[in-house]
């Protein structure tokens, strides 16, 4: 009763984002234990020989498995949760996770609204019992914090108008912090950060346009990974920014964290193209509830 | 506590507005209508007369009072007339174009407003001046007062009770050492007046006091002439006993020869529908003179009757 491809069919069902739920049933409910050793003996990713004659589960690799299981279920939460509920969730979690998730706190104070981001302040009190605010002073000491918190206090004006001369001072001020600060971070540019973080997005994304064409290339072609590419990429080009976070995920050797990213990008976007290399890299539920949320916002896209 | 009174029976938006259009029109102008009806109307009440004498005579309420009326009568007027959060905006605004005292006002209206409050000056701010407060601010703010007050207008400080009594100890101890070494615009300084929640501030004053002996603002008396510490000063009073700040500023501004009606107007207004009446007191209890009479004695006209009919004072 063997199955040929079981070993593969294995191997398959746990290699995309998310698990071949389908898959597993038809493999494993149907072996014997005879067919249930050899899978294991095939499978040296998940098993091992053990001296005492069996074949032993590799324990790191059952976290792995976990996350792979969890992501269905995460996804469901993420998308159930109120918005403003979610975004506080998801913030003092990256606060407590530390500076590789910082990201996560410039997605969401940069590519909400400004009403949702207020609202997820305020979510954020009855969760939390304190302000975004001072989390954010109080755990992170280094130069991130003043961007940081300054990005997340943030009402900016929603509105159309941007004034040309401001523009054009105002990219001056961003050229001179990005390239002739020699020693100096610009996140300790007070002006930058100011600018970064006080001006409506109309008004940075005529910045970027202009700075596009005075100095002959973009505002982020320079920098180094980091929160303040994300941030100026968030504010001015939030695609590009999107479209950088899903690629991550379906990488060779993508981690957890970027995995965990596709979710929250395709949960919270309302729109935006997403490359089929991405929705093939999907597997079982969790690829069925992936393409059926974007194929709702294509929906809505062809309808507006 | 208000000191604002509006009577039981009030007459409709519609009624307000034909009474105030009589009062505008034919020679001069019927201030005293005005006080009587404008001095005796809260917030919903202005804004539905607005809005109903914009639909009745096609004009803002406000264009036809800035006409009839001048001078700090007309500002008192004004400014009341506008609903808190509109006012906060204007006044916010202005103070980003001035010089003296700008920061002051700023401070004052980030740290004596509930986070909701503040916020929906932020809102108002976005609706009358098409770009956001904190954009403004860092704009016209420079230096040390820049780095305190953009936290300061941006904050949604958290508004309960709850208290981390290890962590008041934690920043009073770090206060105090900043103080000491006279890094009074510090970072750490900025973040603790600029992000804990008023409760958390007040308990860790607290423990400031009962540690080291002298209250904070003893401490941050070192240099009269420093324009920062004195806004520091002035920003942690606002923040945990705004009554006492308010009341420095009303006595100041009676004091002072002449009278700083800005700062006058700007207290009466700005307070008559929240908490007048507790100031009031805490003037009385310092100056021994009720502040009704003290407005009195300081200020004459229509100026005068507008002040004290908004700080409670029904005359006969």
């Amino acid at each position: 009763m063997a199955l040929p491809n079981g070993i593969e069919a294995l191997d398959k069902a746990f290699s995309g984002i998310g698990v071949d739920e389908k898959s597993l049933i038809d493999i494993l409910a149907k072996s014997n234990d005879e067919h249930k050793k050899s899978l294991r003996t095939g499978c040296p990713k998940l098993f091992t020989e053990d001296e005492n004659g069996f074949e032993r589960l590799d324990q790191s690799y059952i976290k792995n498995l976990q996350h792979q299981f969890n992501r269905f279920r995460d996804a469901v939460v993420l998308s159930l949760m109120h918005p403003w509920e979610r975004d506080a969730r998801l913030i003092e979690e990256a606060i407590k996770k530390g500076p590789k998730h910082y990201n996560v706190i410039v997605e969401i104070a940069c590519t909400r609204s400004s009403n949702q981001l207020l609202g997820a302040r305020k979510a954020y009190h009855s969760l939390f019992d304190s302000s975004i605010e001072e989390d954010l002073a109080t755990h992170i000491q280094a130069t991130e914090r003043k961007l940081l918190v300054a990005l997340v206090s943030a009402y900016r004006y929603e509105g159309p108008i941007v004034k040309e001369d401001v523009v054009k001072s105002e990219a001056q001020i961003l050229y001179d912090a990005l390239n002739n600060a020699g020693e100096n971070n610009p996140l300790d540019h007070e002006d930058a950060v100011m600018i970064l973080a006080t001006r409506s997005k109309p008004h940075l994304q005529a910045l970027y346009q202009h700075y596009n064409k005075a100095y002959d290339k973009t505002l982020t072609q320079d920098l180094e990974e980091g929160i303040l590419k994300d941030t100026i990429e968030c504010l001015c080009t939030p695609e590009a920014y999107f479209t950088r976070v899903m690629e991550a995920a379906v990488e060779q050797d993508a981690d957890e964290e970027s995995k965990a990213a596709l979710s929250r990008v395709i949960v919270t976007q309302k729109e935006g193209y997403v490359p089929n290399k991405i929705k093939d890299s999907l597997s079982g539920l969790y690829k069925d509830f992936m393409l059926g949320l974007i194929a709702s916002r294509d929906v809505e896209e062809n309808n507006s | 506590m208000a000191t604002l009174t509006v009577p039981s029976a009030v007459p409709s938006a519609s009624e307000d507005c034909e009474q105030l259009r009589k009062a505008f029109s034919g020679w001069g102008t019927n201030e005293n209508l005005i006080i009587d009806i404008l001095g005796h109307r809260n917030a919903e009440q202005r804004n539905l007369i607005r809005k109903a004498y914009g639909e009745a005579y096609g004009e803002d309420l406000l264009k036809a009072l800035n006409k009839e009326l001048t001078s700090d009568f007309e500002r008192l007027v004004m400014l009341w007339t506008l609903d808190p959060a509109e006012r906060d905006a204007y006044l916010a605004n202005e103070a980003t174009k001035r010089w003296t005292s700008s920061n002051q006002v700023l401070m004052e209206i980030a740290c004596t407003r509930s986070a909701n409050q503040l916020l929906h000056a932020r809102q108002a701010y976005h609706a009358r001046f098409k770009k956001s407060l904190e954009e403004d601010v860092a704009h016209h703010t420079t230096g040390d007062f820049r780095k305190l007050l953009l936290p300061l207008v941006t904050a949604y400080r958290y508004e309960g009770d709850e208290v981390n009594m290890s962590l008041a100890k934690t920043e009073a101890k770090l206060l105090h050492e900043k103080i000491s070494d006279k890094a009074y615009s510090d970072d750490d300084v900025v973040r603790v007046l600029g992000t804990r929640s008023k409760a958390q501030i007040n308990a860790t004053l607290n423990h400031y006091k009962n540690e080291y002996g002298k209250d904070i603002i003893e401490d941050l008396e070192a240099d009269s002439e420093d324009d920062f510490l004195a806004l520091l000063r002035s920003t942690v009073k606002c923040l945990v006993y705004p009554e006492k700040y308010f009341e420095e500023v009303l006595r100041s501004a009676i004091n002072k020869r002449g009278t700083d009606e800005g700062a006058l107007t700007r207290v009466v207004s700005t307070r008559a529908e929240f908490d007048l009446k507790i100031i009031a007191d805490e003037y009385q209890r310092r100056n021994s003179v009720p502040l009704t009479r003290a407005i009195g004695k300081d200020t004459r006209g229509d100026y005068e009757k507008m002040l004290l009919v908004l700080a409670g004072h029904d005359e006969a």
